[in-house]
């Protein structure tokens, strides 16, 4: 028997459910605006493009991911990574990261409003302290697992002193674990994305609140689908350049 | 012939109080190749670590007197047990790590991995990453980035007892061939008696507690026909009595 190509089967799968899902939405059994078909999905692509709707929101929203992407990483990983070498700074912070760590991002909404209003700052914020807490505890592990042998090599080849270990060692060795707690931010940045725009900042969240008000619900899920697209296509450019600069990895 | 490391009297301890060995005295002449059996336990890797600086003698000294000073060399250089290659730096660049941050053009650097690849017999290796190397190539880089600072010194912690038995007698073969090449001293750990002997100009026995050197076994055989002779087997048979005595009288310390 000749086996059938992964992608195909993964293909079928997608296809199948879409197909699954317009029956049922045509049956009739459930109102439209419960469940709208997938058929919809393209018309009201157009629909939200002509009136340039999905490109004001979606260039809205990538704005606040990437600012709090950006604050939220730089943050984590340098602190994560201070954490790890400094045996006082690691004591200090443990009760800290204790009482703060499990407050979910979007508890900080009422601060966020409070200390930025209702502006683009307010939403990169709370984007990036998902995002924070995620590269902070990955680069902490991270520095923590490198490989002592190859410090006291590198201490063996007269490289003693803190910033030539820190280059040419530590950095380099919790590479792979900082990249992935960065790629795991990708992807939790997008969870908090829609939810900071809930409450009326310009976005892919707002649009999605404004069309569920209307009862559109075929854009609500045209919104949910860009989100996928916007992630799959993030991760995507990602794990590229990851590839690239761990290329010394089997 | 000089003395090239001396130690006096040296003692290192981790804990501040218990010595791991103490009043150790040792003289390493300039390109003699002394090797180093012992109890396990005796802090054979420690006396080459506190000879390279890389841990704080705890009493005595260590002094370490290189022929001559050249900026584009480093005294010492070590060939540790696991290879610890950094995995992110192609082979050429591991071998340069210790280049970095002395004075060495970038001329110089491909010259020392072109020249150092020849010795330990890996000429097109350059480009390769660590993982695609075989256990016994990876130890030859190690040996390789060691001779590429052109040290005067070398010390060696069980550089082959990862290795299987036959990658482990060619690089006896290869070190002895590049240490009659090059004449560095060379100090050399094992917990390998035959390794020892067959290597060594001289084996010292490292025993005792707190450690010290009990014994000391000139080899003085022919090198081109170590492996085989019978003065080699006696030799042998020896070193390991005298290992052997001194494990029984570690067990009967209380």
């Amino acid at each position: 028997m000749k086996q059938t190509p992964r992608y195909v089967l993964a293909a079928s799968g997608l296809l199948g459910f879409l197909l699954v899902w317009e029956a049922i939405a045509r049956s009739g059994w459930i109102e439209v605006h419960l469940l709208p078909p997938p058929s919809s999905l393209p018309s009201s692509l157009l629909s939200e493009i002509q009136a340039g709707y999905w490109q004001s929101m979606v260039v809205a929203s990538l704005r606040h991911y990437a600012a709090g992407f950006v604050l939220g990483s730089l943050l984590g990983v340098s602190l994560g990574v201070s954490v790890a070498l400094f045996p006082r700074v690691e004591a200090s912070q443990a009760w800290l990261a204790r009482v703060f760590r499990p407050i979910p991002p979007l508890a900080w909404i009422p601060f966020a409003i409070i200390w930025f209003g209702i502006t683009e700052t307010a939403a990169a914020f709370i984007i990036s302290i998902g995002i924070f807490w995620i590269n902070y505890f990955t680069a902490m592990a991270a520095v923590q697992a490198v490989d002592k042998d190859l410090i006291e090599v590198a201490r063996a080849f007269g490289h003693r002193s803190f910033l030539a270990l820190l280059r040419k060692v530590i950095l380099p060795g919790a590479a792979p674990g900082i990249l992935s707690g960065l790629r795991a931010g990708l992807g939790q940045g997008w969870m908090t994305v829609v939810a900071a725009e809930l409450f009326g900042i310009a976005g892919i969240g707002q649009r999605m609140i404004e069309a569920s008000g209307l009862l559109a619900s075929e854009v609500v899920v045209l919104y949910m689908f860009s989100i996928a697209l916007l992630y799959g296509a993030s991760d995507y450019v990602f794990v590229h350049i990851q590839s690239r600069i761990l290329a010394w990895q089997r | 012939m000089a003395t090239v490391i001396h130690t006096q009297d040296l003692a290192v301890s981790f804990d501040g109080q218990t010595p791991v060995f103490a009043g150790l005295n040792i003289a390493i002449e300039e390109g003699e190749f002394v090797t180093v059996v012992g109890v396990s336990g005796a802090g054979k890797s420690t006396l080459l670590r506190v000879i390279a600086d890389l841990i704080p003698p705890f009493r005595g000294s260590v002094k370490v007197d290189a022929p001559r000073v050249d900026p584009t060399r480093r005294q010492i250089a070590m060939v540790f047990q696991a290879a610890n290659l950094m995995p992110w730096r192609r082979v050429a660049d591991n071998i340069t790590l210790g280049l970095e941050g002395i004075d060495v053009s970038d001329t110089v650097k491909r010259e020392r991995v072109t020249r150092t690849l020849a010795l330990v017999g890996l000429d097109d290796y350059g480009d390769r990453w660590p993982h695609q190397l075989s256990g016994g190539q990876r130890q030859r880089i190690g040996i390789a980035r060691a001779l590429a600072v052109e040290p005067d010194i070398l010390l060696m912690d069980e550089p082959f007892g990862a290795l299987d038995a036959i990658t482990r007698t060619g690089l006896q073969d290869e070190l002895l061939r590049i240490w009659q090449e090059t004449r560095k001293s060379i100090l050399f750990v094992t917990h390998d008696i035959e390794e020892a002997v067959y290597l060594g100009d001289r084996v010292l026995l490292l025993g005792d507690t707190p450690a010290r050197i009990v014994n000391e076994y000139p080899v003085a055989i022919d090198r081109s026909a170590r492996r085989e002779s019978e003065a080699f087997v006696r030799r042998v048979d020896e070193v390991r009595s005298g290992l052997q005595d001194a494990i029984t009288a570690a067990a009967a310390t209380p």
